[in-house]
């Protein structure tokens, strides 16, 4: 701030650029209607909302949702289908696109990395509508191409759509398959930024392609991935809830159903708002914990963590 | 980068790597491919000859057949609709908030801030929401589709970041000449955005075209569907893409059911397909804009 800032009040410096404060206008009313309104709505967790009294006149009734909901079977099963997913999604999907950059970095022809990459972007702009549709049209027992081959090599079908057993690993291929190119990008940009310098420098040390790619290649990225890992930890509730619903049906439910899903279940299709309102209350507060204390946790090891 | 690096290890690797990479290459674009070529195959080749890329008997019954009400038409129309009405709300909502938030000065801006970045940790969930759009009155209407979505927080953060980058100089050279706030919004600073406009111009957009789950919540008119509602209807849920039958033509020959998926597959998918080479020519940049720079 120059001298002559200070010299203005903020008053006049508020003045002098009200056309600033004219444009956030749409965006504030934006964050204001349709951020801030509902997190207040949340608040519906502690009350028994009737429609005919509206919010303000539905009675609170406190943690009492809250008690039902842990109380309920149904609570072990969503808490253990969507942490199940989430720690495949950690295990299988998560290294999918390091290893995928790793390997796109060691390919020399550009015109050939140029045109891998250009392919392997195209799933993450396909709709999840789609690539659901895609797992149905190939997967049914129907004249699915997958069974129609089981068949002729095996004379037997498999319903994969319907079968608990198959759920999940049908949730982690699509999402290999559809988001593991895409995340390339991030760690291809880290990968641009490593100095050559250094690898001339291990190559007259003697070191071979894995371990030019173990000493220096992965501990220059380590930064960007814990970062990732972060994020996605603040996510573990998060299991992409249109995926699951698409793919959910009553015979997998089991192993299918899953936080998420289960709000608009009670929430939407039986008009249970409060008690939904509060199984979603309860995700969200254990999803912001999550982030913050494994930022803490980044930190403490010595990372710069998010925030 | 180059690397001098030559052994027998090495070329094997690299001949392991390449046919790695091309086989996952690969599988990203044959499933649209072999649904392309059955949704022009006939029944029979569809369970005879099973993997095929090129149809033997080329037919377009499947598209005949989803096009013959106008079922899917209207679905096409609302999506259409909310995709260029939705992005244009996107753009200017994301545009007059980010400048503002781009300068350094602005008294009140970290308060701002934290206001933006707040929701993208704590919501207050899916009913509260559903209840808000209720209280509107915007149910079954397709304006909530639009405005919910006017600004996603990631993008309004990259594109705060971007016109921040852009040197101060210009600023002051355009006030020296007489030129408004405003008129150097308009004048100066989104002519020099044009390559991170069109990225989520074309990102805005692609979320429209692909959104599913608000539709289903919030929209329960069956002709306010957009596409890929519909798309789910006649794929998973295996119901009618003429919707009513009562009023087809007698004489018109239903194809096989697998062929009519695939074709509504292809209709759902084509738009993003043909709007991918211009995309993809943004993107990456865009992408990088808001990663590296945080």
């Amino acid at each position: 701030m120059t001298g002559k800032d200070q010299q203005h009040s903020i008053l006049t410096r508020m003045r002098r650029e009200k056309w600033m404060y004219v444009l956030l206008i749409p965006g504030l009313l934006y964050f204001l209607i349709f951020k801030y309104v509902p997190m207040w709505g949340a608040l519906l967790a502690f009350k028994n909302y009737q429609p005919f009294l509206g919010f303000f006149k539905s009675e609170w009734v406190g943690f009492e949702h809250f008690r039902v909901f842990f109380a309920n079977p149904e609570f072990g099963m969503l808490l253990s289908n969507t942490l199940m997913l989430s720690f495949l999604n950690m295990v299988f999907f998560f290294p999918a696109p390091i290893i995928l950059a790793l390997l796109l970095n060691e390919v020399r022809l550009a015109l050939f990395k140029r045109t891998i990459q250009t392919l392997i972007y195209v799933p993450h702009f396909i709709p999840m509508v789609i690539v659901a549709s895609l797992t149905y049209v190939f997967l049914t027992t129907e004249g699915g191409i997958v069974n129609e081959y089981l068949y002729k090599w095996t004379g037997q079908k498999i319903d994969f759509l319907s079968q608990p057993d198959w759920f999940r690993p049908i949730i982690i291929l699509q999402t290999i398959w559809k988001e593991c190119g895409w995340g390339t990008i991030i760690f291809l940009a880290a990968l641009a930024a490593v100095d050559v310098e250094q690898y001339e420098a291990a190559i007259m040390d003697g070191a071979n392609r894995w371990k030019q790619i173990w000493h220096i290649t992965l501990p220059s990225i380590s930064s960007t991935i814990v970062i990732l890992l972060i994020l996605r930890m603040g996510n573990v509730l998060d299991n992409g809830f249109e995926q699951i619903y698409l793919m959910l049906n009553p015979l997998n439910r089991s192993v299918a159903e899953v936080f998420d899903t289960y709000v608009y279940m009670v929430g939407i299709t039986q008009g249970a708002f409060s008690y939904s309102t509060a199984v979603g209350l309860f995700k969200s507060i254990v999803g912001i914990i999550l982030v913050l204390g494994t930022n803490w946790l980044a930190k403490r090891f010595g990372h710069s963590g998010l925030y | 980068m180059t690397r001098p690096y030559k052994s027998v290890s090495g070329t094997i690797f690299d001949a392991c790597n390449y046919l790695f990479l091309g086989a996952f290459a690969l599988a990203a674009v044959l499933p649209f491919l072999y649904i392309i070529a059955g949704s022009f195959a006939s029944d029979a080749e569809l369970t005879e000859r099973a993997v095929f890329l090129i149809p033997e008997t080329f037919t377009f019954a499947a598209y005949e057949y989803i096009f013959s009400t106008d079922t899917l038409l209207r679905s096409i129309g609302v999506s259409v609709f909310v995709t260029v009405v939705g992005t244009a709300f996107n753009l200017f909502f994301t545009v007059t908030m980010a400048y503002p938030l781009a300068r350094r000065a602005l008294v009140g801006r970290n308060l701002l801030l934290n206001l933006v970045i707040f929701p993208m940790l704590f919501s207050g969930g899916m009913i509260p929401m559903y209840l808000v759009i209720r209280e509107l009155h915007l149910l079954d209407s397709l304006w909530a589709l639009i405005l919910p979505g006017a600004i996603n927080s990631f993008n309004l953060i990259i594109v705060k970041n971007f016109f921040q980058e852009l040197p101060p100089e210009l600023e002051e050279a355009a006030k020296i000449d007489g030129c408004t706030d405003l008129g150097l919004l308009w004048k100066i600073v989104l002519p020099l955005s044009k390559p991170v406009l069109a990225t989520f111009t074309l990102f805005y957009a692609v979320s429209h075209w692909n959104s599913f789950f608000d539709a289903l919540l919030y929209i329960n008119d069956p002709s306010k569907w957009p596409l890929q509602v519909m798309l789910r209807q006649i794929v998973m849920l295996s119901q009618s893409a003429a919707g009513d039958l009562y009023n087809m033509d007698p004489s018109f020959v239903k194809p096989p059911d697998q062929s009519i998926k695939m074709a509504v597959i292809v209709v759902g998918t084509i738009p993003i397909l043909l709007v991918y080479p211009f995309l993809q020519k943004h993107f990456a940049k865009g992408v990088m804009i808001g990663s590296v720079k945080g």
